[in-house]
């Protein structure tokens, strides 16, 4: 066999699997969408969820999860970004640095679910925050923290030394070069990694079902004192998120539309992480194109 | 391991050869004295003593790997964090390779321009201002005319003074180098280090950038690495050779170019070599 012909065999099998995958994905989000998106309508999305009665929605639990998804970022992006300059900018070749890192990789591999019951013992039980928003957000901080550490360490590592150098020879401290020349030209790219981290801490279920608890209670809209129990902003409410929520109802749901409301938030897991995904990818190369470009 | 054989065919020419400028017009500002540079344990630079005079030009010129670029990037102390450099660096009566000196205000003093142009993802106006706001020079009028000024300097005023806000990465590459040369002469900086600044240009901006070195002379003390051996006769008063990091011949550049005492000098100048 000639070296033409292996080579043509070689990208026919390539094509073959990077087809093999697009088809996978096409079929599984094809799937959730076409039994999902008729249920999804603006009533589904507002109404709060019923335990026994049909034509429950997932108001509250759509609510929750952009809740703790944002006091999850709020509280893992100083510390990543904070790592992340560390690690890169500042730590120099050592054992310290090596023991970061390899703890870095290792809290990244830990299974969800194990993250999720060290959240409850430590958090819930230990701490005596009890199922709440905020032993969701530290969990999914620990979730979290290591992708987001590493991703923004991804960005740093684009910017070019030349930059550095740059910085420093017009007698700038280390500190100044990375916060006026480093970090503004990577911006791009670690609001890229932000988002795409948030779709993934927005899907996840597991180390929430022992932490935000698995219970949704009925929220007033209109009371926005975070210190009442009722209002949204409480942060020591238990709250159930969409993806618990999904899992909830597979398991021990007996509302009579238990499927199509499975289905239903599915869809609206699925398109919101697809979206989250889209405008990393929009947003990333926009500001990337006003930086760079006139 | 080279041998002092290696260089010089004894009794014919001497090993090294190295005059000082002694011009009395233009006082030595920058000299090193002792100088040694290791990468962990490879002695990159094992002697460099050289004075520079003020408001001249000097180049370093050498093959690659010959410590010109290390004992550059010395001077004002960019290698501080990769080697360890041994000896005195006298900078007007100071030794700057002190651990208790401001290494941050000294570099504003002895600025540097890099071999490819490196602008700040920022606009052409920012690139020159921001470093300037940081130390706290915030009045707009003076920001405008230091701006100004620079790139006036630098020879790029009149090709962007009308898209100062526009992303100075849109800029060409000997443009870029010269917003580069107009950043670093904004901090009003006494001694410039100019690292292979035209290796990456093409022969008409290396022409431009050559002749505003010229000028910059009147203000600044110029030290320049340099491969092109045509540019360092074109503009430079001295001229070091350096060969497998020790300096072999310093002297007047027309003396380097036209009578070398040293026969490695010699055959690299007339491009004899190997």
């Amino acid at each position: 066999m000639n070296s033409k012909v292996q080579n043509k065999i070689a990208i026919g099998v390539l094509y073959g699997i990077a087809g093999v995958v697009v088809l996978i994905l096409l079929a599984l989000v094809g799937y959730i969408l076409v039994s999902g998106l008729p249920k999804v309508s603006w009533h589904f999305l507002t109404t709060p969820a019923k335990a026994f009665l049909k034509g429950g929605g997932i108001g509250v639990q759509l609510f929750n999860s952009f809740y703790l998804l944002i006091l999850a970022m709020l509280i893992s992006f100083p510390i990543a970004l904070g790592a992340a300059i560390y690690l890169y900018e500042y730590a120099k070749d050592n054992w310290v640095t090596s023991v970061v890192r390899t703890a870095i990789e290792i809290l990244s591999s830990l299974p969800s679910v194990v993250v999720g019951l060290f959240g409850f013992l430590f958090f819930v039980v230990k701490l005596r925050l009890g199922f709440s928003i905020l032993s969701g957000a530290f969990a999914l901080t620990f979730f979290n923290l290591p992708l987001l550490t590493r991703s923004i360490e991804d960005s740093l590592h684009t910017i070019d030394d030349k930059q550095r150098e740059g910085g420093l020879a017009l007698g700038l401290s280390r500190w100044e070069t990375v916060t006026r020349v480093i970090l503004p030209a990577a911006v791009p790219s670690i609001l890229t990694g932000v988002i795409l981290s948030a779709g993934r801490v927005f899907g996840e279920a597991a180390a929430l079902i022992y932490t935000a608890g698995q219970s949704a209670p009925a929220l007033n809209f209109m009371d926005w004192n975070p210190f009442n129990i009722s209002s949204p902003l409480n942060p020591m409410r238990p709250a159930e998120t969409l993806a618990v929520h999904i899992w909830k109802i597979n398991s021990e749901g007996i509302m009579p539309d238990a499927k199509a409301i499975s289905s239903g938030s599915s869809a609206v897991l699925v398109i919101a992480i697809l979206l989250f995904n889209l405008a990393a990818r929009y947003l990333g190369k926009r500001l990337y194109k006003r930086l760079t470009s006139a | 391991m080279f041998m002092s054989s290696d260089i010089a065919k004894p009794g014919t020419t001497p090993e090294r050869h190295i005059v000082q400028p002694t011009d009395a017009q233009h006082p030595t500002v920058l000299s090193t004295e002792g100088l040694h540079v290791f990468y962990g344990d490879k002695e990159a630079i094992y002697e460099g003593d050289l004075k520079f005079a003020r408001n001249q030009i000097t180049a370093l010129i050498g093959a690659s790997g010959s410590g010109k670029s290390t004992f550059l990037r010395s001077l004002n102390r960019m290698n501080d964090r990769i080697a360890t450099v041994k000896g005195r660096i006298m900078y007007r009566g100071v030794d700057i390779n002190q651990p208790d000196i401001d290494v941050y205000e000294m570099r504003r003093r002895i600025g540097m321009v890099f071999q490819r142009p490196n602008p700040f993802a920022k606009s052409i106006y920012d690139n020159i201002a921001f470093a300037l706001r940081l130390r706290g020079v915030t009045a707009k009028n003076k920001l405008d005319e230091i701006v100004e000024t620079s790139l006036r300097q630098a020879a790029l005023w009149d090709q962007v003074k009308d898209e100062l806000d526009k992303s100075a990465l849109a800029l060409s590459g000997g443009q870029a180098q010269r917003l580069c040369i107009a950043r670093a002469i904004a901090v009003k900086p006494d001694v410039l280090l100019l690292d292979e600044p035209a290796s990456a240009l093409d022969p008409v901006s290396t022409s431009q950038l050559e002749d505003t070195l010229l000028k910059l002379k009147q203000h600044y003390t110029i030290i320049i690495v340099t491969h092109n051996m045509q540019q360092a006769a074109r503009i430079s008063e001295y001229t070091a050779f350096f060969n497998q990091g020790r300096v072999l011949e310093y002297d007047t550049t027309s003396q380097i170019f036209t009578n070398p005492q040293v026969q490695v000098t010699s055959d690299y100048v007339s491009g004899n070599f190997g």
